[in-house]
């Protein structure tokens, strides 16, 4: 966001305008003239993919509010008046319920892009704490907006989560009870959640725009994990290259999207949250939505109340921690052959937490679930500090001129047998 | 992409044109069901029809009633307010109409205006100011018995909402 | 490298899931079939005469005890419906008797219905619902389809996303139906309930609702079980979806136009980066 500016006001007003907000320097700085490594693969796309969906889940969000009332004998029935009787009502709910879907898809990429490059590592600390933040705001924001259709899935949904914060000894029921605002989840605790649910975006847009901060401080990371020693040999600027790399990763990203919207827009949902609300009777198998099953794994591991919502906790801040946990001087998983298969066995764990979080907390799957929690924990907390000290790195590349250039003469070797085969 | 002069491209490239041109149908696309939301929904565009009974209403009587929201006035006229509006002469009006064509031929005694003000929107009050009709409280427009603005600033008369006679005493409005 | 490991990824998670996800489904040959409707898939769309059968269906039977808060008589004659014509959608309500008041009386009145009417519901409220029918309470029609679905299981679920399958409810719905057969030997069915192939639990409070003949079909459809359910069913998808019609259809001008625009965008970003090695 600051330096690298080449921007000259073009033009009397223009310059007048710039002494005294320096505004289109600012951004010409930070998404014109920035210098991009030129080795970024489609991964680091996810970005600009992430603030798109920011983008539209605020817009559509704010669209939404105008036909939503929050009172809950009449919440269920206006989301019905939305996907009925207001004009494309149907397309700015699915919009905004798939929405949130793909926003958590994109930050799991992100999230684990970062993993496999080692992009949290120094000097980027400050840069992945503030992802670490956007992701706790998002679970929050997601949560309470599960919570408004007011279906079965959202009452119950918002009394187990509400429901964690009793575990805290002493004072645990009353700090339920002051979330509620009653005895019960009820018109409160919805009306709140509304308030919430609409203030929450705008404060991960506030976090987004630090997070952005930090990146161009430090600039980006790259697939080779070295950093930047020659603006002219090892980037490019930001805009066309950048831009239009992300702008084809969003609309790709859309399309994604929009098959979900149009064809399968209830995929994502549970069926039971098509049932208004019943505080007397609660749902044979109650789930949280997909993205929040890995960590309900987790608290349903544990068979002590308050160790459960410890471990779950505990599961989100342990990514705080992340940057002095990897021991590792390299960053990038390409040159750590060991951390490689560690990290493919830690997706295929996050993975299967997940899948069991869906499934009923019964016999086998109990079972399972401690052994993958046990070893989530083991990942961050034993197998990344011991990794740094006993694995044995492939040698990294001068630069990322160097790295681009050693790829390329692998590619022109291939291609002696494969012509068509282009980098 | 505005900015393309870097590594020798053409700005009147096809290639750039036209997915900047396809990308500008994207985005229109994209925001017409943001503002195709703001129009009434198909709820509210049912609810168009109100049923009046008239026989409860008075000689000399202004009854309100809501429709769309919006408050109707039915006045019951006497003998005199229906002579006395159609004694002015046109030239005399501020928005010219005769009182015939404001009311159904046959029904001649019973009004039926929007009772919104065609200045900014305020319910003039029933029964006062000078012309025998109505007085608007916010910025001192008057309407006379046939709902015709008599003095300033409302440019127009109370309009006629759309309605008819199902039988003597009963009308349905919208 | 990435590919392969992904490749591994995906085979280790397989059969990492794989495994108690078969051993816990077990036997479930009491699973609903999967019925080919009309509206599945990317092109589907409402039957007209399917729907017009399903609401006489709907009508005639189901709506002595079931509601449907979110229906309007207005939804009759909406684009993507049963295509009624406004005026048969007007005949329709004005058959029906609606409370409105209060009147200048203060007293609540009776009169004809009107589009703009809510379809009356069958008992004042749920405590009187329940009373009529034995203590269960008849669940409310608006959003059924959408609220009822059957267990999917690893890896099914995946392969429903690229088979589009949108329609558990509509088949649970229809397999409940026509599930009505005699209890197995040595099955206890409790009293006033009643044995169901498909229904959770196999004893549901809703005693067979409808039989062979029971309803009059007009446009030579047979007037069968399995066809008055069909119907039903897809009439029942259509109240809780009833802009599905439209939602595919634009969809599918959506999709080809984001193909069009990412291709050329594939492009221009290829000669964006042609002189940069990458």
């Amino acid at each position: 966001m600051e330096g690298h500016s080449t921007y000259q006001p073009q033009g009397k007003i223009a310059r007048w305008f710039e002494s005294r907000l320096p505004i289109v320097g600012l951004l010409h700085s930070s998404a014109v003239s920035y210098p991009t490594p030129k080795n970024l693969n489609y991964w680091y796309t996810f970005g600009a993919i992430l603030t798109m969906m920011l983008g539209v889940q605020i817009l559509s969000g704010v669209v939404l509010a105008m036909h939503y009332t929050a009172f809950a004998p009449i919440s269920f029935a206006r989301v019905e008046h939305i996907m009925r009787d207001v004009s494309f009502g149907w397309l700015l709910r699915y919009i905004h319920a798939n929405g949130a879907s793909m926003f958590f898809i994109a930050v799991y990429i992100h999230i684990f892009r970062g993993l496999y490059y080692g992009s949290y590592k120094a000097p980027r600390e400050v840069l992945w704490i503030l992802g670490v933040i956007i992701y706790l705001l998002m679970m929050a924001t997601a949560f309470m907006g599960y919570v408004l259709p007011w279906g079965q899935m959202s009452y119950w949904g918002a009394t187990v989560i509400t429901n964690l914060f009793s575990a805290i000894p002493v004072v645990g029921t009353v700090i339920v009870e002051w979330l509620w605002g009653g005895y019960s989840v009820g018109d409160p605790t919805l009306n709140r959640f509304f308030a919430l649910h609409y203030l929450l975006p705008f404060m991960i847009a506030g976090v987004v725009i630090l997070h952005i901060w930090a990146l161009h401080h430090v600039g980006q990371n790259n697939p080779d994990g070295v950093e930047v020693k020659s603006v002219a040999k090892d980037t490019v600027p930001f805009t066309p290259y950048a831009t239009v790399k992300d702008i084809f990763g969003m609309v790709v990203f859309l399309l994604f999207f929009s098959y979900f919207i149009f064809y399968i827009p209830n995929y994502m949902g549970h069926p039971d949250n098509y049932i208004p609300a019943n505080p007397l009777s609660t749902p044979a198998h109650i789930v949280p939505e997909w993205y929040f099953l890995p960590f309900y794994a987790i608290l349903r591991s544990i068979p002590d109340k308050l160790g459960g919502v410890l471990a779950m906790f505990s599961a989100i801040a342990v990514l705080a921690f992340l940057p002095w946990l990897d021991t590792s001087k390299v960053r990038s998983a390409r040159y750590r052959p060991l951390y490689r298969q560690f990290f493919w066995i830690f997706a295929v764990v996050a993975v299967g937490l997940g899948y069991l979080g869906s499934q009923p907390a019964e016999g086998g799957f109990v079972i399972a679930s401690r052994i993958l929690t046990a070893y989530y924990f083991i990942h961050f907390l034993i197998i990344l500090p011991l990794l740094g000290l006993f694995e044995r790195p492939k040698p990294l590349p001068a630069s990322i001129a160097d790295a681009v250039l050693a790829r390329h003469g692998a590619t022109v070797v291939a291609g002696a047998a494969a012509p068509q085969t282009k980098g | 992409m505005a900015h393309t002069e870097t590594s020798g491209t053409n700005r009147r490239d096809f290639l750039y044109i036209a997915t900047g041109a396809v990308g500008a149908v994207g985005v229109a696309g994209m925001i017409w069901p943001f503002v195709s939301q703001l129009q009434p929904d198909a709820s509210v565009l049912a609810l168009s029809t109100t049923e009046v009974d008239l026989s409860p209403i008075q000689e000399g009587q202004i009854v309100t009633f809501m429709w769309r929201g919006k408050p109707i006035f039915v006045f019951n006229r006497l003998a005199k307010d229906v002579e006395l509006a159609r004694a002015v002469p046109l030239n005399q009006l501020i928005d010219p109409q005769t009182d015939q064509d404001r009311v159904k031929a046959g029904h001649d005694k019973w009004l039926v205006v929007i009772g919104i003000c065609t200045h900014l929107g305020c319910v003039p009050l029933g029964h006062q100011g000078n012309y025998d009709g109505w007085f608007c409280p916010c910025h001192g427009s008057q309407y006379d018995s046939s709902g015709r603005v008599r003095v300033g600033p409302a440019p127009l008369n109370l309009a006629v909402p759309p309605y008819n006679f199902v039988s003597d005493s009963k009308i349905v409005i919208g | 490298m990435i590919k392969r490991s992904i490749l591994f990824g995906a085979v280790a998670a397989a059969l990492l899931l794989g495994a108690p996800a078969r051993a816990a489904e077990g036997g479930h040959d009491d699973l609903p079939h999967r019925e080919s409707w009309s509206f599945a898939g990317p092109f589907g769309s409402f039957d007209q005469g399917q729907l017009q059968r399903g609401f006489k269906v709907f009508r005639e039977v189901c709506a002595s005890c079931h509601s449907a808060n979110f229906f309007y008589f207005r939804n009759l004659s909406q684009p993507g419906g049963p295509g009624f014509s406004e005026a048969q959608a007007k005949a329709v309500a004005s058959e029906y008797q609606i409370t409105d008041g209060p009147n200048d009386q203060g007293e609540m009145f009776q009169r004809p219905g009107r589009l703009s009417d809510q379809w009356p519901a069958p008992f004042p409220n749920d405590q009187a619902a329940r009373v009529a029918n034995g203590g269960a309470l008849p669940p409310d029609f608006s959003v059924l389809a959408k609220a009822r679905a059957s267990h999917v299981g690893f890896p099914g679920f995946i392969l429903d996303a690229f088979t589009q399958y949108q329609e558990g409810g509509v088949d649970y719905i229809h397999a409940l139906l026509t599930g009505y057969v005699d209890p197995p030997e040595g099955t206890k069915v409790q009293p006033g309930l009643h044995y169901n192939k498909y229904f959770p639990g196999h004893q549901i409070a809703m005693p067979k609702p409808i039989s062979d003949g029971q309803v009059e079909y007009t446009d030579g459809t047979p007037a069968t079980l399995d066809n008055y359910s069909r119907d039903v069913s897809a009439f029942m998808m259509w109240m809780a979806e009833p802009h599905l019609d439209a939602r595919k259809r634009i969809g599918f001008q959506v999709m080809i136009f984001l193909f069009v625009f990412a291709g050329l965008l594939y492009f221009t970003k290829k000669k964006v980066w042609k002189d940069v090695a990458h």
